[in-house]
């Protein structure tokens, strides 16, 4: 481990496999301390002493709706902001000496800086604008603009473990939105349309299996065009049959919104984790139950076996083609299940092309995360709240426009796509047609 | 690497009893019959079903067409009778918005649709021809719509911030749309050859990236210069637009020779220039391509600037030939029509023309569908993806043709390849 110099000769010598010798040649690291150092910095530099002398911020951690409400909290903007950036660095320095003794860190160390700098961001753009900072609303917000991420990352996930590319999240989605509408309209039930939604979503992924599996075709063409076919019907049917008879077909529903007994009593967790409808606590059930079986269970095992190697799976029994068609419709459900937030999970009715690309954020969003169900919930709750804070900050006047901050899930990607953030590895037999 | 790549043909022979043995008969035969018939009869094919598809959404969402069914079984006549009306109107709206229009008044009004294919085919060929080169060299560049984006953001700048003379002018935000979209499609490229960033993620991750830039920058006033609040751009001087080639009442204008100027360059540079080559050796064998001397990253970069620089020829003139003002839905669906041009066109400059021509002209006839006879332009976008959709997989159209399937050896060899390559 510690032994350097004698590394590459060793590796040379007896010639091991490329990676196992990369992983021990490694030099030291310097990416993350210089990122954690060169964002300590901005904090310092930028939020702390561009704050006006003097200035207070508000921050208010509980609504008027609340079991227990707390008094608005405030705090000198300066000083706050000072002593979170020399955590923020105290944190960075802590990274170059772990990073010259070759010490792995743990996640935390991330999200720890993250928070601090995000918090630093905070108290400098309330500074002195005599508005509170509406923690609960944010959180809440950045929850709620998870939703439709993580159902699409999830979906993602499942179809890409399984080898099959899955570019069409965003039709998926699109397509769940519309049937969830329309059946919650025509039997006047939000639940009937939560219900409906992930055969819309099914049946979409199903379209890309078929062509995928039996016929071959490039999935990410077939992802796209797939977009497009959704998108078309969608409109079309928008435009004649749901606008021509709009309380029949296009009314509005929306899921209740069921608070969990005691848990959402709990102050700031309570209300931003327990308080909202059926769809966020499927959510959470769905990501808890894929991030055990996908690494688990058998079936789990079979998918991934299927993604990474299909010969190797085909070998011992798996049957391939049908592993990777009942993983994608399956995929599809998911999505389905999250586009229902756009229409009935919103208490909105049907409007043409409303996902809005949220569809790409979650592909992002696996990405980022790594094709892990937790590294994806995590990566989609970034994004959400990147967004929620550019609408929340839009609204108390920002130092920052809101396109940056909407534009930085898309940057971050990049980012990592480009090796920054670890070697991102997509599951080995992604998008390669497995033919006997 | 090279083992999975090979598995598809051999699999592909054994798949069908005697195929292989057939195919070494009369391989002459099978190349002439291959290029008489499958390519272009499949792209005929295909445009029939999606037309049939179209037609059944029609029928389906028809009030008169629903009137009729509740007394179907009484009088099975009116339904059909009906139905032929429906189609036939909507689809020879479609015809007469795109290429002559019988019923017009004026000798002008009835050429004007196929003037209005012509301009609505200008960005589509363009950018068309830039997704093509891409997966020519075996990269999936989705990128088109932030290209287009960038290129229309660049020459609109140009073509209204500075005045210059007539023709330097146009050159310069032509050439500023070009530079645009070579630097967004560049950054995916070198990113590529550079890190091995995969080109699908990080293209998709532009296009977003390039239309919230473009919203913001249609809130400085430094950019805009309208004096006004709205996001929407002061319009470029008249020095700088493509002008208009038929006079008043076309918008026909001389995008189209740019878009033809294109079409003959990318012939010449996938076909006869070394750069193309090395595009195209990278295409069907990265590796191979390596060993024969080709600097792949370099080549790597390049495919995806030049197809950037396209995309954003395309933005550019679309916007001096036909928007001249800016607005943030500048780009509409273009950059991913442009994709389903490319399939369509079978990343050929000369098919991407045709495609471009073809999905042009329903976008044109759509317009005139749904104002005569009420069916959303919507529809366009179904006929659109089923056309590709069943492009790419002849198998599915034989079968529903019940054509023989003797000759689907060709198709994925040839056509498919490329674009399969593109995903590792």
């Amino acid at each position: 481990m510690s032994e350097q110099p004698t590394a590459p000769d060793t590796a040379a010598v007896q010639a091991e496999p490329l990676e196992q010798a990369e992983a021990r040649l490694q030099p030291i690291r310097w990416k993350f301390p210089i990122t954690y150092a060169v964002l300590g910095l901005l904090s310092l530099l930028v939020f702390t002493l561009l704050i006006p002398a003097g200035a207070a911020t508000q921050f208010r951690v509980s609504t008027a709706s609340d079991f227990i409400t707390f008094d608005a909290i405030n705090v000198p903007s300066f000083g706050t902001a000072l002593s979170l950036s020399i955590l923020q660095l105290a944190l960075a320095g802590w990274a170059v000496y772990a990073a010259v003794h070759r010490i792995r860190l743990g996640v935390w160390h991330p999200v720890l800086f993250g928070t601090l700098f995000v918090l630093a961001f905070l108290v400098y753009a309330g500074a002195g604008r005599g508005a509170f900072i509406p923690m609960v609303t944010l959180l809440s917000g950045a929850l709620m603009l998870s939703v439709p991420l993580i159902f699409g990352a999830m979906c993602g996930l499942v179809g890409e473990r399984s080898g099959i590319i899955n570019i069409a999240i965003e039709g998926q989605l699109l397509a769940g939105a519309f049937l969830a509408a329309v059946a919650a309209s025509f039997f006047t039930s939000a639940y009937v349309g939560l219900l409906a939604a992930p055969f819309a979503g099914a049946a979409v992924g199903g379209l890309l299996v078929w062509f995928a599996v039996k016929y071959h075709v490039n999935q990410i063409i077939v992802g796209v065009v797939l977009n497009v076919l959704v998108i078309g019907l969608t409109s079309f049917f928008y435009s004649t049959v749901l606008t021509q008879n709009a309380e029949l077909w296009n009314a509005r529903q929306q899921l209740p919104r069921l608070s969990v007994p005691g848990l959402s009593q709990i102050p700031i967790i309570g209300p931003v984790l327990f308080n909202h409808t059926i769809l966020v606590y499927l959510m959470y059930v769905i990501v808890a139950a894929l991030s055990i079986l996908v690494f688990r269970s058998r079936w789990g095992l079979r998918m991934r076996a299927v993604g990474e190697h299909p010969k190797a799976a085909d070998t011992v029994g798996i049957n391939v083609a049908r592993t990777r068609v009942i993983n994608t419709v399956l995929a599809g459900a998911i999505a389905g299940l999250g586009g229902a937030y756009f229409t009935v999970g919103q208490g909105l009715a049907f409007g043409q092309e409303m996902s809005a690309g949220q569809g790409f954020i979650a592909l992002a969003a696996m990405i980022l995360g790594r094709w892990n169900p937790k590294g994806a919930l995590f990566a989609a709750l970034l994004f959400g709240f990147s967004t929620s804070l550019g609408q929340t900050l839009s609204t108390i006047g920002t130092p920052v426009p809101s396109e940056m901050l909407l534009m930085l899930p898309y940057v971050i990607t990049i980012f990592a796509v480009a090796g920054f953030v670890g070697r991102v590895r997509p599951p080995a037999a992604e998008g390669i047609p497995y033919i006997k | 690497m090279s083992d999975q790549k090979k598995t598809p043909r051999n699999n592909d022979d054994a798949a069908e009893p005697g195929g292989a043995l057939k195919q070494a008969e009369s391989r002459l035969q099978y190349a002439l019959r291959d290029l008489a018939q499958s390519s272009w009869m499949i792209t005929v094919l295909s445009i029939v079903v999606a037309l049939v598809v179209g037609a059944l959404l029609i029928l389906a969402t028809n009030p008169q067409v629903q009137a009729t069914l509740g007394y179907f079984f009484a009088r099975p006549a009116d339904f059909f009778a009906t139905s032929f009306e429906v189609i036939r109107d909507a689809y020879s709206a479609l015809f007469r918005g795109a290429v002559y229009d019988w019923q017009a008044a004026t000798p002008q009004r009835a050429i004007r649709p196929i003037t209005e294919t012509l301009v609505n085919a200008v960005p589509l060929i363009l950018a068309g021809l830039g997704i093509a080169i891409g997966f020519r060299s075996g990269m999936l560049n989705i990128g088109g719509q932030g290209q287009i984006i960038l290129g229309a953001t660049c020459a609109a700048f140009i073509g209204y911030a500075f005045a210059l003379p007539l023709g330097l002018h146009l050159l310069l935000a032509l050439m500023g749309g070009v530079l645009g979209g070579a630097i967004w499609g560049g950054i995916a490229g070198v990113l590529k050859a550079k890190t091995g960033a995969n080109e699908v993620i990080v293209t998709i991750m532009l296009n977003n990236i390039a239309l919230y830039f473009l919203a913001w920058l249609l809130r400085q006033q430094w950019f805009v210069q309208t004096g006004s609040n709205q996001p929407i751009a002061t319009p470029v001087e008249d020095s700088a637009r493509l002008f208009g080639l038929l006079g008043t009442g076309f918008r026909l204008h001389a995008g189209i020779f740019i878009a033809i100027a294109a079409t003959v360059f990318v012939w010449w540079l996938l076909e006869r220039s070394t750069l193309g080559f090395e595009m195209r050796a990278i295409g069907e064998n990265p590796e191979a391509a390596r060993t024969a001397g080709v600097n792949v990253p370099k080549a790597t970069a390049l495919v995806l600037i030049i197809g950037g620089a396209l995309c954003g020829l395309g933005g550019a003139a679309h916007l001096l030939g036909t928007e001249y003002r800016l607005a943030a839905g500048i780009a509409g669906t273009l950059g991913f029509d442009a994709i389903t041009v490319a399939l369509l066109g079978r990343s050929r400059p000369l098919g991407t023309f045709l495609a471009g021509l073809l999905f042009g002209g329903l976008r044109a006839g759509g317009v005139l569908m749904q104002a005569q006879t009420g069916t959303p332009i919507d529809i366009v976008l179904v006929l659109q993806s089923v056309i590709v959709l069943l492009i790419a997989a002849p198998p599915l159209v034989r079968a529903i043709f019940f054509l023989p399937s003797t000759e689907r050896k060709k198709k994925p060899r040839r056509r498919q390849k490329p674009v399969q390559e593109a995903v590792r």
